[in-house]
């Protein structure tokens, strides 16, 4: 067939425009639904389209118009054959009664991953203050951890004045931004079979275990409780969802036991990764306020049993949270 | 479906609807990335100038909201703007490059999240180098993020439809006396060299009398060197004309 280009150009535009004109609305508003005979005729102007793309493919000199018309067919065929559920901005309250902690159970072999990993590099750092305890100022990357325990826990007690007047918020806000950033890391170092955050996960576990160890040693456990678990509770989980997260992603890379390819694989576990990520930020977000603005705080200034109380019972609600809310309707495998 | 070759994805649908999707290559994206970090840059020096104003309240929280600030515009330009302009952000629209998925459906939020998440590997160690070389090794020009994503990063220049109605002026028009030779014109003419010839045509005006006389006798010899029509119909015609003739039979052919 031998095509008059202007002649077919004239005739088809409009029906180009009027899809043009759909998809952009379309575009502006992603909840739009179209009515049974607004589907059919946007069914028909895609067939349409599609069917002068074909059409067009035997006139090669028109190079400009076919991209415009591949360009229009594509974004009509993403529309049409999506089948993949809308996710809605009002849809907040399902995802945080059911889709977080439905996905938390779905990948909790991740998570017990991390936790294992998490726990070696603890027993290692551990083992470092045990047999080697000169080696502590090498690793720990914080100055104020690297001096005896009992000699911080003095002066610590000892401040009059609020040390952290003036500066709580920007203290927060970094804190909140490094843990985060070290999440995201967490997540992203699954792409190399999740062996990179198997590393982060065994380091912040080092570094964990000493400074525990290092505290038990020198009698200084109750202090330990009061100055890591209000916020630690939080923030310590959190590292583990975004190491979950990696070791999810780094799975669904190594495919063990799992027959369907490898971006199927990834496919199915994409919603299941930021769903973990969002969770471990939002946690992080409070994990600054708490130290920032009440772990830093130390008797006789505020209780011990006050602090350790309030970092128990958000470690329970935490563990209720995850392991409990949202059961019933959940899925037991991926959703793929 | 999906079937590949060089530089773009074809996508085969199981109702007989088949269409490429140009692959946008390392250097474009190169490109958009350096306009995005101006756009970031400028951005960021914005705000910092705003938050000078809310140091006279407290300088604490200025503090605070400036390292927020910085954080959410470094993680967050991307998801933001890939998702509210469908895959695009401000370097990637003026490069006229766009996010699709891998299979041609619409974009979801997961995907525009993670492609981006994982700029934190692609850009190891330096400038994009992990990103840069999964782009050049892998067959859809994909840096791990988008491979973890599902995503591509594809080539859609604005295109407007030449109106070669008014380029060909209506005159007339001796090739069409041959339309076997016409047939062949068309077959064999590349379609790059056929938009070329209708930008010249169309963008005339702007050259100098030799350079026009050049330009075209540079086109006319490109196609006759195609199609050789007989010499007493194409005899005694400037070059400039044989070249309008030679896009009225590619672009006006009378339908059988």
């Amino acid at each position: 067939m031998i095509i008059n280009i202007v002649r077919f150009q004239s005739t088809e535009r409009p029906f180009w425009d009027e899809l043009e004109a759909e998809l952009d609305a379309l575009d502006r508003d992603g909840a739009r639904t179209l009515t049974l005979d607004g589907a059919q005729r946007f069914h028909y102007l895609y067939r349409r389209s599609a069917a002068d793309l074909k059409a067009l493919n035997q006139f090669p000199a028109e190079i400009e118009l076919h991209q415009h018309l591949e360009a229009l067919v594509a974004r009509a065929y993403a529309e049409i054959h999506e089948t993949r559920e809308i996710s809605r901005v009002g849809s907040i309250w399902p995802w945080f009664s059911r889709t977080l902690p439905q996905t938390f159970r779905r990948q909790k072999r991740s998570f017990f991953g991390a936790l294992l990993i998490t726990l070696i590099g603890a027993v290692f750092g551990a083992g470092i203050i045990i047999f080697d305890y000169d080696s502590k100022g090498l690793l720990l990357p914080f100055a104020h951890l690297e001096g005896d325990p009992s000699d911080r826990v003095a002066f610590e007690e000892g401040v009059e004045e609020d040390r952290m007047a003036g500066g709580k918020s920007t203290f927060s806000a970094m804190l909140m931004a490094n843990n985060i950033r070290v999440t995201i890391m967490a997540l992203a170092f699954g792409m190399t079979f999740g062996i990179g955050t198997g590393i982060l996960l065994f380091y912040n576990g080092v570094i964990l275990g000493l400074v525990i160890c290092d505290y038990i040693l020198a009698g200084e456990s109750v202090f330990l409780l009061g100055w890591l678990l209000p916020h630690g509770s939080v923030e310590i989980p959190a590292i583990f969802l975004g190491g979950q997260a990696g070791l999810v992603l780094g799975l669904a890379l190594v495919g063990w036991g799992n027959r369907t390819s490898l971006r199927e694989r990834l496919r199915s576990v994409r919603s299941d990764l930021v769903t973990l990520l969002i969770a471990a930020a939002l946690l992080l977000v409070w994990a600054g306020i708490i130290e920032s603005f009440f772990s830093q705080y130390h008797e006789p200034y505020l209780p011990y049993w006050v602090k350790i109380s309030f970092g128990g019972i958000q470690l329970f609600l935490l563990y209720f949270y995850l392991f409990r809310v949202g059961r019933g309707d959940e899925l037991e495998e991926d959703p793929s | 479906m999906k079937t590949r070759v060089r530089n773009s994805l074809t996508i085969s649908s199981s109702d007989q609807v088949s269409f490429s999707i140009p692959l946008a290559g390392p250097m474009s994206r190169f490109l958009a990335w350096v306009i995005d970090i101006g756009a970031l840059m400028v951005t960021l020096s914005l705000t910092n100038t705003l938050v000078v104003f809310l140091g006279f309240i407290s300088t604490d929280l200025a503090q605070a909201v400036l390292i927020g600030a910085n954080f959410i515009f470094m993680f967050g330009y991307g998801i933001v703007l890939e998702w509210f302009w469908r895959g695009q952000t401000i370097g990637k629209r003026y490069m006229g490059l766009r996010v699709m998925d891998e299979q041609g459906l619409k974009l979801r939020f997961e995907q525009v999240a993670l492609r981006n998440l994982l700029r934190v590997v692609d850009r190891l160690p330096v400038m994009y180098m992990v990103g840069g070389l999964s782009a050049l090794g892998t067959q859809r020009n994909q840096r791990l993020g988008d491979i973890a994503a599902g995503t591509i990063v594809t080539y859609t220049p604005k295109t407007e439809i030449p109106d070669v109605g008014d380029i060909l002026e209506h005159k007339y028009n001796s090739l069409r006396k041959h339309p076997h030779l016409e047939a062949r014109l068309r077959k064999n003419t590349p379609p790059q060299a056929a938009a070329l010839a209708v930008d010249a045509i169309s963008r005339r005006a702007e050259l100098d009398g030799d350079e026009r006389i050049e330009v075209f006798h540079d086109f006319a010899e490109y196609f006759r060197g195609l199609v050789t029509f007989p010499d007493e119909d194409v005899m005694g015609i400037s070059d400039e004309q044989y070249v309008r003739n030679v896009l009225d039979s590619l672009y006006n052919a009378r339908a059988k």
